[in-house]
C-alpha cells in the first residue's frame, strides 16, 4: 500500500518528504558543503568543477548553474539547503524566494508588504482565484 | 524543586537576526517588528530566568541529510554559533545546561519519547534569533539555554499532538529535578510563510489570528490539527508552528495544576520578510 500524500494538492508547493530527499540526497549535501568559507570561494572560482566532483545528476548540475531553485527543488532540492548557494551568491532569503514566483523583486517585496499573497484561491490546486 | 514559570513564543525570521545585527532595527521596514518585543526584553529583565529550554528548528545546519533527529536534546555545556553560509551571526555563544538537560534527557525517554541527546552541535537562527528579539545585543546571554531541536525540514515533521504530550513530559522532568531553578520554555518558529514555489510569500492572517487564540485558550483542541492545515493554510513553513505546542504542552493549566495562564503580552506583525511574526508570553498561575 502506499502512503497518503494529501499535500499533492497544494498549489505552486512541493513537500520535502523522503521520496523527494533520497532524489536530492547529493544535490542538497552539495549544498551543505557551502557552509565553509573555503568551499563558498572553491565553488565561485569554478562552478563546474566544484558540481562536478559530488555525484549529482547532470539536471541537478545545470538546474543549480542556472540558479533555477524552481527546478532543483522539483529535483530533491530542499530549500534550507539550497538557501546555502543563494548565500554564497549574497543574496537574501527574500530575494530567493522571490525568484520562484515568477515576480521581479520589487513586486514581490511590495506583495509582502502588503499583507503577503493571499490564500484565497491558493490552497487547491485548480481552485478558482 | 525547579519549576515552569512562563512559556514565551516567537517567530525566528533570519532576516531579523541581519537586521538587528546589521544595526537597522530603527529603519522604517524594521521598526514594527522590533517594537513589539520592547516589552518583552523588559519583561525578561525582570522574570531573571535561570534556564530557559529553547525549542526550535535547526535549518540544514547542525544537521545534513545525514542525519535527521525528530526530537534532538542539547546536553553540552556549550554550543558555537553556525556558519549558515553568511558567516555565522556576530552573537554570543550559548552556554548550555548540562545537568538539567541530561536529567530531562533521561526523565522524558523513560516517557516514552525517544529523544536523540546531543553533545556537540552548532546552533542556528532558529534559536540565536529568539534570543536577540527578547534580549538585545548583550555581551552574554542572560542565562545559560537548553536547546531542543524538532525536525520540520523533512516531511513529516512530528505531529501537534506529539508535540504537545511531550511538552507534559518535559514538564514532569523539569518539576523533578532538585535545584530550585525557575525556568521558561520558548516554542519558535511559524508563523505563515512559504519560502519555496510559486506560492512563495504565502501569509495567511486569519489562521495565524486563530492559532494564537486556540493556543491561549484550547491548545488540547489545536494539537489536534493535522499537519495537511497547517501546509495548506500557513504554507510549507508554516508547519514550524507544531513547535509552539511543546512550550504550551508543558504550563500547568493543560497538566491538572493550575489556572489557565495570565497573557502578559501578544503581538503579530507582517511583514518580516517572508514571513508573519507572531508573539505571545504566557505566565502561569
Amino acid at each position: 500500500m502506499s502512503l497518503d500524500k494529501p499535500y499533492k494538492d497544494v498549489p505552486g508547493t512541493t513537500i520535502f518528504d523522503a521520496d523527494m530527499s533520497r532524489q536530492g540526497y547529493h544535490l542538497n549535501q552539495f549544498c551543505m558543503s557551502l557552509m565553509k568559507a573555503e568551499n563558498r570561494a572553491r565553488f565561485k572560482a569554478d562552478e563546474r568543477a566544484y558540481l562536478d566532483e559530488w555525484p549529482m545528476t547532470e539536471d541537478q548540475k545545470l538546474a543549480v548553474l542556472a540558479r533555477d531553485l524552481n527546478r532543483c527543488i522539483a529535483l530533491g532540492g530542499n530549500i534550507y539547503f539550497l538557501a546555502k548557494i543563494g548565500a554564497t551568491d549574497g543574496k537574501s532569503f527574500q530575494q530567493m524566494a522571490g525568484s520562484m514566483t515568477g515576480m521581479s523583486e520589487d513586486e514581490y517585496r511590495n506583495m509582502m508588504v502588503s499583507g503577503g499573497r493571499t490564500i484565497e484561491g491558493n490552497r487547491y490546486t485548480g481552485e478558482k482565484k | 524543586m525547579a519549576r515552569i514559570s512562563a512559556s514565551v513564543y516567537t517567530s525566528h525570521v533570519p532576516a531579523v537576526g541581519a537586521a538587528i545585527d546589521l544595526g537597522k532595527t530603527a529603519e522604517p521596514y524594521w521598526q514594527p517588528v522590533f517594537g513589539g518585543y520592547d516589552f518583552s526584553k523588559q519583561w525578561l529583565k525582570e522574570q531573571k530566568p535561570d534556564v530557559i529550554f529553547l525549542v526550535y528548528n535547526d535549518h540544514a545546519n547542525a544537521f545534513s541529510l545525514d542525519l535527521i533527529p525528530t526530537f534532538a536534546i542539547g546536553t553540552a555545556a556549550e554550543f558555537a554559533v553556525a556558519d549558515e553560509g553568511w558567516g555565522p551571526r556576530p552573537v554570543p555563544k550559548v552556554i548550555g545546561h548540562p545537568k538539567l538537560a541530561g536529567h530531562i534527557a533521561q526523565s522524558v525517554i523513560q516517557d516514552d519519547f525517544d529523544l536523540t541527546i546531543v553533545n556537540k552541535m552548532d546552533i542556528d537562527h532558529g534559536l540565536t534569533v529568539p534570543l536577540s528579539l527578547m534580549c538585545g545585543q548583550p555581551q552574554a546571554w542572560p542565562c545559560p539555554v537548553i536547546p531542543f531541536a524538532v525536525n520540520v525540514v523533512q516531511y513529516p515533521a512530528p505531529s501537534g499532538r506529539r508535540c504537545y504530550m511531550l511538552g507534559k513530559a518535559i514538564r514532569k522532568a523539569i518539576l523533578s529535578y532538585d535545584e530550585p531553578l525557575n525556568v521558561q520554555i520558548w516554542g519558535t518558529g511559524g508563523m505563515s510563510h512559504q519560502l519555496q514555489g510559486p506560492r512563495a510569500g504565502l501569509i495567511n492572517k486569519e489562521f495565524d489570528t486563530s492559532f494564537l487564540d486556540r493556543l491561549i485558550a484550547d491548545p488540547e483542541g489545536l494539537s489536534k490539527m493535522p499537519h495537511i492545515d497547517y501546509v495548506r493554510e500557513a504554507g510549507s513553513e508554516g508547519i514550524e508552528l507544531v513547535m509552539w505546542l511543546i512550550a504550551r504542552g508543558a504550563m500547568d493549566d493543560v497538566n491538572g495544576a493550575g489556572k489557565p495562564p495570565t497573557v502578559r503580552h501578544r503581538f503579530y506583525h507582517v511583514p518580516a520578510s517572508n514571513t508573519a511574526v507572531g508573539h505571545l508570553i504566557l505566565e502561569n498561575n
